[in-house]
């Protein structure tokens, strides 16, 4: 049970990873420059969920983990979207 | 028999401890979940006076302190690796390392937040009750809850890691028992994965 | 690690000693001694909350003061509340019977992580202390009820900040509870009980873990908000300065209709041990009860609006939380079914443990149909806020939670304390409680659809009647509750030895000694192909 083998992640995948997060970061800073109107709000937090899944599968080890993990976490955030949608059948239609 | 009792007591269970850290996160998540909450429903029915709000907060101490995190992350990620490759200096350098940034974010912090305090900008001011409008006075009583409850957290991550780092140098952490180091990672994580949101909601999108 | 220490196996936990007297339980990790620990502090609290819900009871005797005034009585049913919710119903049933039981019936030596466990149990105490803190100190008892609705909560003078505090922390003792237990059960079952072999209890300990895990942060946060808007008016649920109150109110049901799930989950995991074994009989659908326990703990996470149809809400989230609502009742619905299902054709046995568990359905039922008439939104403003809300839930947290306790310590007294209670107490103590119960919350229903309000202490002419009835119905039930405390106290020390297994009961617990050895199994279970929980 507790010889599960472990996946050593080589040090380049994390730069890679960080380059990746600070370039996202540049990006919606820029984003939110432009006059996009509603579509500013959506466009930063698409990226930061982008930055999120990154920082979730690589610094987290969720691709190295067992597929449970996954579904855990990705329950958890699931239900956490259904209360906010929930919450705003109120405010949105009040 | 006895053999076998000693056996389960010794018995080291790394699974079990990542799990526990996992849940643990969670409460975490949905403990911001709850503010996050109360922020997207505030934005909702004040859109002007946040927006307008937004614009008193410094946009480039906000992305300092992103990359200071981004950066962390990086470095406790790679401790992990570097126990696993049984280099137990590097290990503590890199987790070193990450208790510096930490220390940076929170000066930086403080300095943020000292700049709004000599505006008059704090929970109950009267420049912030009389000047100002409803929406704004919910922006900074949520900017100060929740980024000073990020705060708090960078300061549980960051003694979280320095007593990790003891416990390598004790060697009660090593390369073949080293879940400890890899939940302070992961608590660190949550810590910037919090931080990733509340960035562009309170500096970026004005 | 120090495995030095040899623990004997033939030594039951209460008999080993490790420390000096009662060090013996406040230091110890074994999560039989905790499991107590909590039952024990959970009994003292519980009395004083009885003594307050019968002081309410001799309140409502007649009209106009009896024995309180109004700000009394605003104390009193807020101090009820606060710790009948927190620190009874709440922790109940997944503390004292899941600490005990969970790693036995799974075939464990031990929760995933002991320490944690203890320290759970010190925040639990320090939350309580911090309630009885605001009672003791300050200037006025709370008086905003156990909801502690916006703005009240911060423009009361009541001595408020001890008792939110207190709720926060024993919000973190549930979280830290339910952690363990969701670890446990990941990692360590008896090799070869696969998940669809794991008995019902735990199963339900599983689920109420979940919910605990989930809800509970989010009432920490808005508690917390309460406590810096009271010290530092940061303004969030403040109407005067931008915030909704309203807001407030959905943050506090998103934890607080779960809440009721991680009270009434466990009860009905207790049930479903009770009734195989007292029917001798395989659980019918054992499937679908795990399917209905996992089904109402999410749908469950999604139904809170319901506690506010009459605040203000929209139209469109009231239809959908109504609609929520009534989801909910069927997977309740199918537990039930399974519960008869089961007794069906069995070969039943008429003892205390039974009597307990038949009437949890019944007042379950009462409990739960009365809920669909708060769940629709057209009876629902008509019986809101009044009496009928307290009877309604009253059956479902005192009667189903209630009765479920005391079928379960019933059920496992023996395996706890290795002795047998005198059944014929036992069961004069189940009927008196029983008809005291029905008597106290019955007429309630009645006074509520008369128009009775809830938390007054006066009332009008024409409800007189009804209430003296429900008086009467608390002094009977309180006898019922005397009579049953007596008996299970004495029979603790001075009861027959109970054999291992008195009620020839499938599940691990009974193949250990009455009372278990402080690690549970000499010999770790293994469950082969054909092994199942229900095997009769
Ligand atoms: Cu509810």
């Amino acid at each position: 049970m507790s010889n599960e083998k472990h996946h050593i992640v080589p040090y380049r995948t994390y730069i890679f990873v960080l380059l990746a997060l600070i370039v996202l970061t540049f990006i919606s800073i820029a984003i939110t420059h432009i006059e996009l109107a509603d579509y500013t709000v959506a466009g930063a937090l698409i990226l930061a969920s982008v930055k999120t899944f990154l920082v979730l599968t690589f610094f987290m080890h969720l691709k190295f983990d067992k597929p449970y993990m996954r579904i855990m976490v990705g329950f958890v955030l699931a239900v956490f979207l259904a209360v906010i949608i929930i919450t705003f059948l109120d405010y949105y239609y009040r | 028999m006895e053999q076998t009792m000693i056996h389960h007591d010794s018995h080291y269970d790394p699974e079990a401890s990542k799990i526990g850290m996992w849940l643990f996160i969670f409460t975490e998540l949905l403990l911001f979940g709850g503010l996050f909450i109360i922020y997207s429903v505030y934005r909702f029915m004040n859109p002007d006076a946040f927006h307008l709000a937004a614009k008193e907060l410094d946009t480039t101490i906000g992305a300092i302190n992103t990359i200071i995190l981004l950066v962390s992350s990086m470095t406790v990620a790679m401790a992990t690796s570097a126990i696993q490759n049984k280099n137990i200096k590097l290990t503590q350098i890199l987790l070193g390392i990450t208790v510096v940034l930490a220390i940076v974010f929170l000066v930086n912090k403080y300095f943020e937040w000292s700049a709004k305090f000599d505006h008059g900008i704090f929970p109950g001011s009267e420049h912030l009750i009389n000047d100002m409008s409803k929406g704004e006075i919910l922006f900074f009583g949520l900017y100060f809850v929740m980024t000073g409850l990020h705060a708090l957290h960078i300061i549980i991550g960051m003694a979280f890691i320095i007593f990790v780092m003891v416990f390598v140098a004790k060697k009660k952490v090593h390369p073949e028992r080293y879940a400890l180091l890899e939940n302070s990672g992961l608590y660190w994580h949550l810590v910037d994965v919090i931080w990733i949101f509340l960035f562009p909601l309170f500096y970026l999108i004005t | 690690m120090q495995t030095a220490t040899q623990i004997p196996t033939d030594v039951s936990f209460l008999e080993y000693r490790k420390y000096k007297g009662i060090f013996n339980w406040i230091l110890s990790t074994d999560h039989k001694r905790i499991g107590l620990m909590y039952l024990y502090s959970m009994m003292t609290l519980f009395f004083v909350g009885v003594a307050l819900g019968l002081a309410m009871k001799l309140e409502l005797i007649a009209p106009g003061k009896t024995i309180m005034d109004a700000q009394d009585y605003n104390a009193v049913f807020t101090v009820h509340g606060v710790i009948m919710i927190f620190m009874i119903v709440i922790p109940g049933l997944p503390a004292v019977f899941g600490n005990f039981l969970l790693p036995i019936m799974i075939g464990a030596k031990d929760v995933a992580f002991p320490k944690l466990n203890l320290l759970s149990w010190y925040i639990y105490i320090l939350g309580a202390l911090l309630v009885i803190a605001s009672v003791l100190f300050g200037n006025g008892t709370p008086d905003t009820g156990w909801t502690f609705y916006a703005p009240y909560s911060f423009k009361s003078g009541t001595n408020l900040l001890p008792a939110i505090f207190g709720a926060f922390v024993l919000g973190f003792s549930s979280i830290l509870t339910g952690l363990n237990f969701i670890v446990t059960i990941h990692r360590m079952r008896a090799p070869g009980m696969t998940w669809l072999k794991m008995p019902l209890f735990p199963w339900s300990l599983y689920g109420t873990a979940w919910i605990q895990l989930l809800a509970t942060p989010v009432v920490g946060i808005t508690l917390l908000l309460i406590i810096l808007e009271r010290v530092f008016g940061i303004g969030v649920f403040d109407p005067a300065l931008g915030g909704d109150p309203i807001l407030y109110q959905h943050l506090f049901w998103i934890y607080s209709h779960p809440a009721v799930y991680v009270m009434i989950l466990p009860a009905m995991g207790a049930i479903s041990e009770i009734i195989p074994t007292f029917t001798q009989k395989h659980i019918f659908g054992y499937k679908a009860i795990i399917g209905s326990t996992l089904a109402i703990a999410f749908v469950g996470y999604f139904v809170w609006g319901h506690h506010m149809f009459t605040s203000g809400m929209s139209g469109t989230a009231q239809y959908t939380f109504s609609i929520l609502t009534f989801l909910v009742a069927i997977p309740s619905a199918i537990k039930v079914f399974n519960w008869i299902s089961t007794m069906y054709k069995g070969s039943i046995s008429l003892q205390t443990p039974f009597y307990w568990a038949a009437s949890f359905i019944f007042i379950f039922m009462i409990g739960g149909l009365s809920g669909l008439v708060l769940g629709a939104l057209a009876t629902d403003i008509y019986v809101h806020d009044t009496a009928f809300v307290v009877a309604h839930f009253h059956f479902i947290v005192f009667g189903g939670v209630g009765f479920s306790f005391f079928g379960a310590i019933h059920y496992w007294f023996p395996k706890i304390w290795g002795r047998m209670y005198d059944t014929k107490w036992a069961n004069t103590g189940w009927l008196v409680f029983s008809i005291g119960f029905l008597a106290l919350y019955s007429p309630m229903f009645y006074l509520g659809m008369q128009g009775m309000p809830r938390r007054y202490y006066d009332y009008l002419e024409e409800f007189h009647a009804a209430n003296i009835l429900s008086t009467l119905g608390s002094w009977v039930m309180t006898f019922g509750l005397v009579i049953i405390v007596i008996n299970l106290v004495r029979s603790a020390k001075h009861g027959p030895k109970a054999e291992m297994n008195p009620w020839n009961g499938k599940t691990l617990e009974w193949t250990v000694p009455s009372p278990p050895p402080v690690e549970n199994f000499e010999e770790i279970p293994v469950y082969g192909e054909k092994d199942g929980p229900y095997e009769y």
